[in-house]
């Protein structure tokens, strides 16, 4: 893999993620707690949208092969996208997708931190703008992860429990290969080992004002950085490309 | 301003949405929100309010906070200033000739 | 708009001997063009008709969400995704300007939810018709959300301001609705033989119901003379809806997609063109509750609101327990 190769498929992740976490995010439309918190969603999904959209623009330009963002986002088939396997996990309820969110932004916030000094200047001028974005995000979910913590007893017990079972996807999050390698090595990109202890920390911090236990380390699942999804994505793919595939070529 | 009355009690209160649209102007009153305390109810005028960029700064206040004048006071609040006419500088004739002033 | 002209239960009563002072003071502000703001004098049935109307056109907005959301997920283009969910988005925001406007009156949001509901508040009818392709996305852009503007328009002129600044927000904001709409339209109908006949299909079902969206005809609408005198509605439903009719028609002609009506006809004279009958009873069928999705749609409303309830309880259990300024 050359290094041009590996900083396209890096890219290539990173909208995946984004995408997809604003597929889910966008499903939850009209089924908020509290019609302020469904602008709130929409919002995080908008920002995840543009975002996925800044880094497949910025692959399918290094990729140099007249692929469009749509072309990404449409026609790769499973097996092609590789987004994280948490963020593909279906909406349950509120508490689920506040600790996904957490879970998520807070290593995401990290990866963009060390991103905006890396020797891409394409993807480091987007993560300069998507780390206003996520901070916002990291702000509006630890604030609600905290509530519900340190809400009542039923929000407490059920917040609880979505982290005990997201908890097995946080694994794959610093679960580096051989483009992470690469990316540290030749573009200046996140060191995975250090981003760890400090998401690590964070969390910790955090889950103690919430009143919140961190789950033991238990068996962590992984697979999204080959491709290797869970049942649901075949789904989620399957509705969001259903029109470019029943219409193959047609402009929208 | 609004004057909210809440109906049962898991209702979050109404705050009173005030953005500043860009540096060097006042705060101005946007509308409110509900939210079930004061933090949520910035993150929630943000979100609102000021979707197309409309704010640089935002203050939430509670409602219920609010003390505002009782418009059967409004004659005796505000009209008597209306007859005070040498406060404003048309009142005075000034000669032709006489500059700067 | 989307209220649909059914604030029309006669409440022009309610006139008391000893209010006749300060109504008549009441209706010479108005006749002066003056707004009326939250906490003037105003008598009790015009508060109760704007409650009413304002607290129509949220939900109408909130329920608004709902068809359009259906295609979030299956939008053809992130651009289009993009745009879809701003749009959604801004209705959830309008909802909540209308809200924040009608809680100046003296109700609450909670009390306009609930009778929302329980069925007691209604909602614009188009919005219990079912999306069924992507051009519906495109047709409820151009048409319902420009049948919405005509009807928003003179209502940033309404007499009472807290309404009046909404909307005056709320139609700069929409500006950009309409026109996502007729990009759609125009994409499908300068596209494939199957997007034109999309396009088609979707303009033949939402066509009538679009003209439905302004409200009974004026023979029938008993309330518009008092809402006209509080200049709380400054046009008529039929004017209205001539005037959507002679908009539209030359936008369809441009689109080379057919208005589903075999009497539509200019008429070179009036300068205005002529068009059939609306099946009137469909309109109140749907209003009564027997539209293709009114149960789903309110069925959805009221789960968010239930699976929402421990949440919103246990915010409001940690501001209790840590005082209103906490919060992480």
């Amino acid at each position: 893999m050359t290094s041009d190769q590996a900083l396209t498929r890096y890219l290539l992740r990173l909208g995946d993620n984004a995408l997809i976490l604003a597929q889910r995010l966008s499903e939850l439309v009209a089924s908020g707690p509290e019609l302020e918190e469904e602008l709130a969603t929409a919002n995080f999904a908008l920002d995840y949208l543009g975002q996925a959209r800044m880094f497949y623009s910025r692959a399918c330009e290094l990729e140099g092969a007249g692929r469009t963002e749509d072309d990404m986002a449409f026609l790769r088939g499973e097996r092609e996208f590789e987004n994280l396997l948490l963020l593909e996990q279906p909406n349950h309820h509120f508490g689920d997708t506040i600790v996904r969110q957490v879970l998520f932004d807070s290593f995401y916030l990290l990866q963009l931190e060390a991103l905006i000094n890396c020797g891409d200047q394409g993807l480091a001028d987007i993560a300069a703008r998507a780390h206003k974005e996520i901070r916002y995000h990291l702000r509006h979910s630890s604030q609600w992860l905290v509530r519900l913590g340190d809400g009542t007893d039923k929000s407490h017990a059920r917040v609880q429990e979505s982290l005990h079972r997201l908890w097995r996807y946080s694994g794959e999050l610093f679960d580096g290969d051989a483009v992470d390698e690469i990316l540290r090595q030749e573009f200046n990109g996140p060191d995975l080992v250090s981003i760890r202890e400090q998401w690590r920390a964070g969390l910790q911090t955090l889950l103690a004002t919430a009143t919140l236990t961190v789950p033991e380390d238990q068996w962590m699942d992984s697979g999204g950085r080959q491709g290797r999804h869970t049942e649901h994505f075949g789904y989620l793919l399957a509705e969001m490309q259903y029109l470019q595939r029943s219409f193959p070529g047609a402009s929208w | 301003m609004s004057q909210g009355n809440t109906m049962d009690d898991n209702e979050w209160p109404l705050y009173e949405v005030f953005i500043r649209s860009r540096a060097g102007l006042s705060h101005r009153h946007a509308g409110s929100v509900h939210a079930a305390d004061s933090q949520m109810a910035l993150d929630h005028a943000r979100d609102v309010y000021t979707r197309r960029n409309e704010g640089v700064s935002i203050w939430v206040v509670k409602s219920s906070e609010i003390i505002a004048s009782d418009p059967a006071d409004a004659s005796a609040f505000f009209e008597p200033a209306a007859d005070k006419i040498y406060r404003h500088p048309t009142f005075y004739e000034i000669p032709e000739g006489v500059e700067n002033l | 708009m989307y209220t649909q002209g059914l604030d029309q239960k006669g409440e022009n009563a309610g006139r008391r001997l000893d209010d006749a002072g300060l109504l008549a003071a009441f209706q010479a502000r108005i006749d002066a063009e003056e707004k009326i703001e939250a906490k003037d004098w105003m008598p009790d049935a015009y508060r109760r008709t704007l409650i009413r109307q304002i607290s129509q056109h949220a939900h109408s907005e909130i329920i608004g969400m709902q068809p359009e959301g259906n295609w979030l997920t299956r939008a053809p283009s992130l651009r289009r995704k993009a745009i879809l969910l701003a749009k959604v988005q801004d209705e959830a925001g309008h909802g909540l300007y209308l809200y924040s406007a009608a809680e100046t009156l003296g109700t609450s949001r909670g009390q306009m939810v609930a009778d929302l509901l329980s069925g007691k508040a209604k909602y614009s009818s188009i919005f219990n018709y079912p999306t069924l392709t992507w051009a519906d996305i495109g047709a409820i852009g151009w048409l319902v959300d420009g049948a919405a503007i005509m009807n928003q328009i003179p209502l940033c002129r309404c007499s009472y301001g807290p309404y009046a600044r909404a909307m005056v927000r709320i139609c700069k904001e929409e500006s950009f609705h309409q026109r996502q709409g007729f990009e759609i339209m125009l994409m499908l109908s300068r596209g494939s033989a199957e997007q034109k006949a999309m396009a088609q299909d979707a303009l033949n079902r939402w066509w009538w119901p679009s003209l439905m969206m302004f409200g009974p005809g004026d023979a029938d609408s008993k309330h518009s003379a008092q809402s006209m005198a509080w200049k709380i509605k400054r046009f008529s439903n039929d004017e209205l809806r001539q005037k959507f009719v002679d908009v539209t028609v030359p936008q369809a002609e441009f689109l080379g997609i057919r208005v589903p009506d075999d009497d539509l006809k200019f008429n070179a004279q009036t300068g205005h063109y002529e068009f059939g009958e609306i099946d009137w009873q469909e309109f109140f069928d749907v209003l009564a509750g027997n539209g293709p999705c009114n149960r789903q749609r309110l069925e959805k409303r009221q789960r968010a609101h239930d699976d929402g309830a421990w949440v919103r309880e246990a915010a409001h259990a940690y501001a209790e327990k840590h005082g209103q300024r906490a919060a992480a």
